[in-house]
């Protein structure tokens, strides 16, 4: 997929990731995290996004995720219905 | 008395004879009414700083506070800012507890004024910047018993004890609440308060209710009280308590207290006769209602109910369940309305309640006590001192008393809240060991300590739903995988006592992040 627009998806209720995705020149995945549990839990979440972002074909992105908590399946549920969004892709695949 | 008698006498010990009017101590006869008396001499000063000038209060001495107040307590600031003003420095504060109103003492500790902090528990800002490494001195953290017994074997001097009182007479007969009239800010009981008030050098009524003598019953006699000052407001009446405490509709908590009445009651201590305590928390004190079903359905009656005594804990003492109620701290309006009015439930003090080196403590005497945890550990370790970020966010309270005197100590928790798993190797900071816990009750099942197998073989038994605490913790952590450690720094910024004023634990400060 390839980011037309910013992607966005998720709120901010507990237990909830809220994630906005923007394309960039520069090279990578840059993550900008605010997490309840970034002490315990910072590098799982942005490890997970990272892997989501590669499942999904997107590169050079810079990401802003406001976390309260949310577990890793609902992460990258998030992070996918970001990269969809703001690639303006319909064509889901429901596991 | 003629000499050759007095003489005789002092053979056999040490007389002095009766001389009309010379002894200054005994008050002369008046000829004044009651009513003059209580106007002309009393114990009311006219200010704070005039009771603190005569209070003898000194640079670093101690100074003691209740919080039967809680959240609406105006006291611990007044007198502060009162002392800061007189010039004070380098106090201590022993608090039964400090909890989120208590935000403006760190100002005081920055400016020097406050040096020491004693306390249960802390809450809010000023635990925020105190686990952040605001204090030079550790803070001591101390259980209500551990503290009532530290102030009668003097491990904590106080000084002056500045105690807000509910209603006071003109003489010292002190209490949080009144059958003279309604007062503004009833509290209930004054359990804490009355240990500081048997115990401190000067003693110092704040109220904003002076009732007529006698205000019977008191919690605090007038024989202790040095002072007396009347001021505008002591607190504020909705945050001191509200109606009764409300029920969790959080179908967890309820899912969880369920579960923790049915292991009561197979758990071979629901007996007629039987003593009960529940803890604070959403699930704690939702056990009440399930377990009523129970009781009235087998009618089986509880001898006494103890601690915190609540709205829940009153309805079943009026319905006949519950014969009597021993009530250290009044939790809500409906319970301090039950003190005022039943004859049965009486006001008792920290020492009365869970002094350790008492055998009639009233926490040795008790079959059951539900419990709340924040972590507990596969040794069945507790905390409810530190939040999961590490920062100091609760009380000690009477959980190490109430776990350690009960035969049957029941936990309840959550596995998870939020992504935050409640079971772990070792607890972040040990408030009740693990050998006086006996049972975790959570919502995916409940570990029996292998300490106690008989429970364990009592509850499958009855088929419930029983694991063990490594299993839920494995369980917890397939759906949140396990947490890093937290950044702690090297200062130490809170000592956890025991009971008996041993150290079990240190809580280091929090730094500010890990590099993730």
């Amino acid at each position: 997929m390839q980011l037309i627009v910013a992607g966005i998806a998720g709120t901010m209720e507990s237990g909830d990731i809220l994630i906005e995705l923007e394309a960039t020149e520069q090279e990578g995945v840059h993550i900008d995290l605010d997490s309840t549990v970034s002490n315990q839990y910072g590098k799982q979440i942005k490890r997970v996004i990272t892997e989501t972002l590669k499942d999904c074909g997107i590169q050079n992105v810079y990401v802003k995720a406001v976390d309260k908590g949310a577990l890793d399946c609902t992460i990258r549920a998030r992070v996918t219905a970001a990269a969809h969004n703001g690639s303006k892709n319909e064509d889901f695949c429901w596991e | 008395m003629n000499k050759r008698d007095m003489e005789y006498l002092n053979a056999y010990g040490n007389f002095h004879a009766y001389v009309p009017g010379e002894n200054p101590r005994i008050p002369k006869k008046s000829p004044l009414s009651l009513y003059e008396k209580q106007n002309k001499n009393n114990k009311i000063v006219k200010s704070l700083e005039e009771a603190v000038r005569l209070s003898g209060l000194k640079d670093g001495m101690t100074i003691s506070f209740h919080h039967h107040f809680r959240a609406g307590d105006y006291i611990v600031n007044m007198v502060l800012d009162t002392l800061a003003q007189m010039g004070f420095r380098n106090l201590t504060v022993a608090a039964s507890s400090l909890t989120t109103v208590h935000a403006p003492m760190i100002e005081h500790i920055k400016n020097g004024v406050v040096t020491g902090i004693e306390t249960s528990g802390l809450r809010g800002e000023l635990a925020t910047a105190i686990s952040h490494g605001l204090m030079e001195r550790p803070v001591v953290f101390r259980s209500h018993g551990g503290r009532a017994s530290a102030i009668m074997e003097h491990q904590i001097n106080i000084d002056v004890a500045f105690l807000g009182a509910s209603s006071c007479d003109p003489f010292g007969n002190a209490n949080g609440y009144s059958r003279s009239n309604t007062g503004k800010t009833a509290c209930g009981s004054l359990g804490y308060a009355k240990v500081d008030a048997n115990y401190a050098g000067k003693v110092i009524i704040i109220t904003d209710n002076i009732v007529d003598y006698p205000n019977t019953p008191f919690g605090i006699s007038q024989k202790l009280v040095d002072y007396i000052v009347k001021v505008d407001a002591i607190g504020n009446p909705q945050k001191i308590m509200s109606g009764a405490t409300r029920f969790t509709k959080n179908p967890h908590d309820l899912l969880i207290a369920e579960a923790a009445a049915k292991v009561i009651f197979h758990s071979g201590y629901f007996n007629d006769g039987f003593s009960l305590q529940t803890g604070s928390g959403g699930a704690a004190l939702a056990v009440t209602r399930f377990l009523r079903d129970y009781m009235v359905e087998h009618n089986v009656r509880a001898s006494y109910a103890l601690g915190g005594i609540t709205g829940a804990m009153v309805r079943l003492h009026e319905e006949g369940l519950i014969r009597k109620l021993l009530d250290v701290q009044s939790f809500d309006l409906d319970a301090a309305n039950s003190l005022k009015n039943n004859r049965f439930h009486a006001q008792i003090d920290a020492n009365y309640y869970a002094s350790p080196f008492n055998e009639g403590a009233a926490v040795n005497q008790l079959d059951i006590v539900v419990l709340s945890a924040l972590e507990i550990d596969v040794d069945f370790n507790v905390n409810v001192l530190t939040g999961s970020d590490g920062i100091i966010r609760g009380a000690i309270g009477g959980h190490p008393d109430t776990a350690g005197g009960a035969s049957l100590s029941i936990i309840v928790a959550p596995l998870l809240r939020g992504r935050m798993p409640t079971i772990m190797d070792r607890v972040n900071t040990i408030v009740t060991p693990g050998h006086t816990v006996d049972v975790l009750v959570t919502d995916q099942g409940v570990a029996v300590n292998p300490r106690r197998p008989e429970i364990a073989e009592r509850l499958k038994a009855a088929r419930l739903d029983v694991t063990t605490i490594d299993e839920l913790k494995a369980r917890a952590e397939r759906v949140v995988g396990v947490p890093e450690p937290l950044p702690f720094g090297e200062k130490i910024v809170g000592v956890v006592t025991y009971r008996d004023g041993s150290v079990i634990d240190v809580i280091h400060e929090i730094l500010d992040e890990n590099e993730c």
